[in-house]
């Protein structure tokens, strides 16, 4: 209990939970990635993924329901945190200069703030695929199904992307979240003590190599659509 | 050089306070940034006004009681050095100096450009220290301590507590001090018998003190006189995080000691 309680009161403790859960979220991303990423394999491919992730409840709301949790215990600690930060200057300095601090850095609050909203948006967008008027694309996602009788992932994200402002908001979005990670990931070894001397500059790098890899493997989806992919496939 | 003074003055720790500007003429450039207040506040005196109130002591950077903000630079900003240290050639003449306290819930300003920094004191006094029974003094090098430990420790214990970290911080989180006098003992054998419970001890004050969070900004290490390094604030928390997980094992037993 004693140790519950360190956690969720002390300062450290807080940061802790903000280390783990965001750690986790980060794999989450990069499996999400990954998987997604096997639309440039064809239709064939990403619905048969899809259809084994939605076809197996036990596996499926217990990793909702994780993710949920996950999301909750992040933000819940970022703003306790961040009221916190707020109370420990009352009176602010007239002249303020950010010293050394990283653009990234300064601005996790707002990226966090717009990466939730976004979260939102996409799983209105992409899973209760409700309501029909947000894809802009004028047809209703949830109708349609591939030759299988499966649900058609594919011609959903290619028919979604295909309308340039959502496609435009997917990739600032994912841009944020790379942002948010690039300073999130060092802050993560910092947090949890897996820091030192020797291993600042590599795990610095590596933050920057995760966020571009994310951002890059991520932004290829809309973009490749945007730029024709999948034209030809959905007709 | 002539300069102008754009000064935070502060009548007491019920005051609103604010800003007021006084010319600083004919400072010469090898005046530290001091001896240039010092200046002014002759001036200020013989004209019968109230001088500036600020905090200074041994004025060779190495007692960490100087405490100005200069035109939003703990220190001035200058690499490794205290406001003590800072002198006037690094300033143009006819430019405009904001100068400001230290701006901290757990600081709370006394008057004009001095904090009260007792916060800090009461962090020591929860661990920071080793328990040594009396006696004879040990043999020197009769407790091995390795090269690398005694340049971190002592890397650590450069730290002389002024608080600049604590002023830069944008959550005015005292993490890099109170991380290096956790570290400058936990390093050395001595530390050893109290590491648990001193981290532990040390992060409670700290946050009762109502002191900020670190998120990892880097401002702190970069305005620190002493260049006391960001590492030191992973090393306590690997410290915190193992006295957490390893728990209170007298709770555990349930035992009042041996005797």
């Amino acid at each position: 209990m004693e140790l519950a309680n360190r956690l969720w009161r002390s300062s450290l403790g807080k940061k802790y939970l903000m280390a783990l859960s965001g750690c986790a979220l980060f794999l989450f991303v990069v499996g999400h990635m990954i998987g997604n990423l096997q639309v440039f394999l064809g239709p064939e491919a990403l619905n048969r993924y899809a259809h084994f992730l939605q076809s197996t409840p036990e596996i499926l709301w217990p990793a909702r329901l994780g993710l949920l949790a996950l999301v909750t215990l992040h933000v819940v600690t970022a703003i306790r945190l961040w009221a916190e930060n707020r109370a420990a200057r009352p009176v602010a300095y007239s002249t303020y200069t950010p010293i050394e601090a990283s653009y990234a850095s300064r601005t996790m609050v707002v990226s966090g703030v717009i990466v939730a909203a976004f979260i939102v948006f996409h799983l209105l967008h992409f899973t209760l695929q409700k309501p029909v008027g947000l894809n802009l694309s004028g047809q209703d996602f949830a109708q349609l199904h591939d030759a299988h009788q499966r649900h058609d992932v594919f011609r959903m994200v290619v028919v979604g992307f295909q309308q340039a402002p959502v496609s435009i908001f997917y990739i600032a979005a994912v841009g944020l979240l790379c942002l948010h990670l690039r300073h999130g990931l060092q802050a993560w070894f910092q947090s949890l003590g897996l820091r030192n001397e020797a291993w600042r500059r590599p795990i610095d790098t590596l933050a920057w190599v995760a966020a571009a890899v994310v951002f890059l493997g991520n932004s290829s989806i809309p973009v490749g659509i945007l730029l024709g992919f999948g034209k030809d496939m959905v007709k | 050089m002539n300069l102008t003074l754009k000064v935070w003055r502060q009548k007491d720790a019920k005051d609103p306070g604010r800003f007021e500007t006084y010319p600083a003429a004919n400072i010469l450039p090898d005046m530290s940034f001091l001896e240039m207040l010092d200046v002014v506040n002759e001036r200020l005196i013989e004209e019968g006004r109230e001088p500036i109130a600020c905090d200074s002591d041994c004025r060779e950077g190495i007692c960490g009681t100087c405490s100005l903000v200069i035109d939003g630079r703990p220190h001035g900003g200058h690499h490794g050095t205290t406001v003590c240290q800072l002198h006037m050639r690094h300033f143009q003449d006819g430019q405009t100096i904001t100068i400001e306290p230290w701006r901290a819930r757990a600081f709370p300003i006394l008057r004009d450009l001095v904090c009260d920094r007792t916060a800090l004191d009461r962090i020591i006094q929860a661990g920071g220290f080793v328990s040594v029974n009396t006696g004879g003094a040990p043999d020197g090098n009769a407790l091995p301590v390795s090269k690398t430990d005694a340049d971190l420790s002592m890397d650590a214990a450069a730290c002389i507590g002024c608080g600049a970290c604590v002023a830069a911080c944008k959550n005015a989180s005292a993490m890099l001090f109170v991380s290096a006098k956790v570290s400058h003992l936990g390093l050395l054998p001595q530390g050893q018998p109290e590491r648990e419970r001193r981290v532990l001890n040390m992060v409670k004050t700290m946050d009762e003190a109502g002191f900020g969070n670190c998120t990892v900004l880097g401002s702190c290490e970069a305005v620190c006189p002493k260049e006391v390094s960001l590492s030191f604030i992973a090393r306590m928390n690997r410290d915190y995080g193992w006295a957490i997980l390893r728990g209170n094992p007298r709770r555990q037993t349930g035992a009042g000691g041996a005797g």
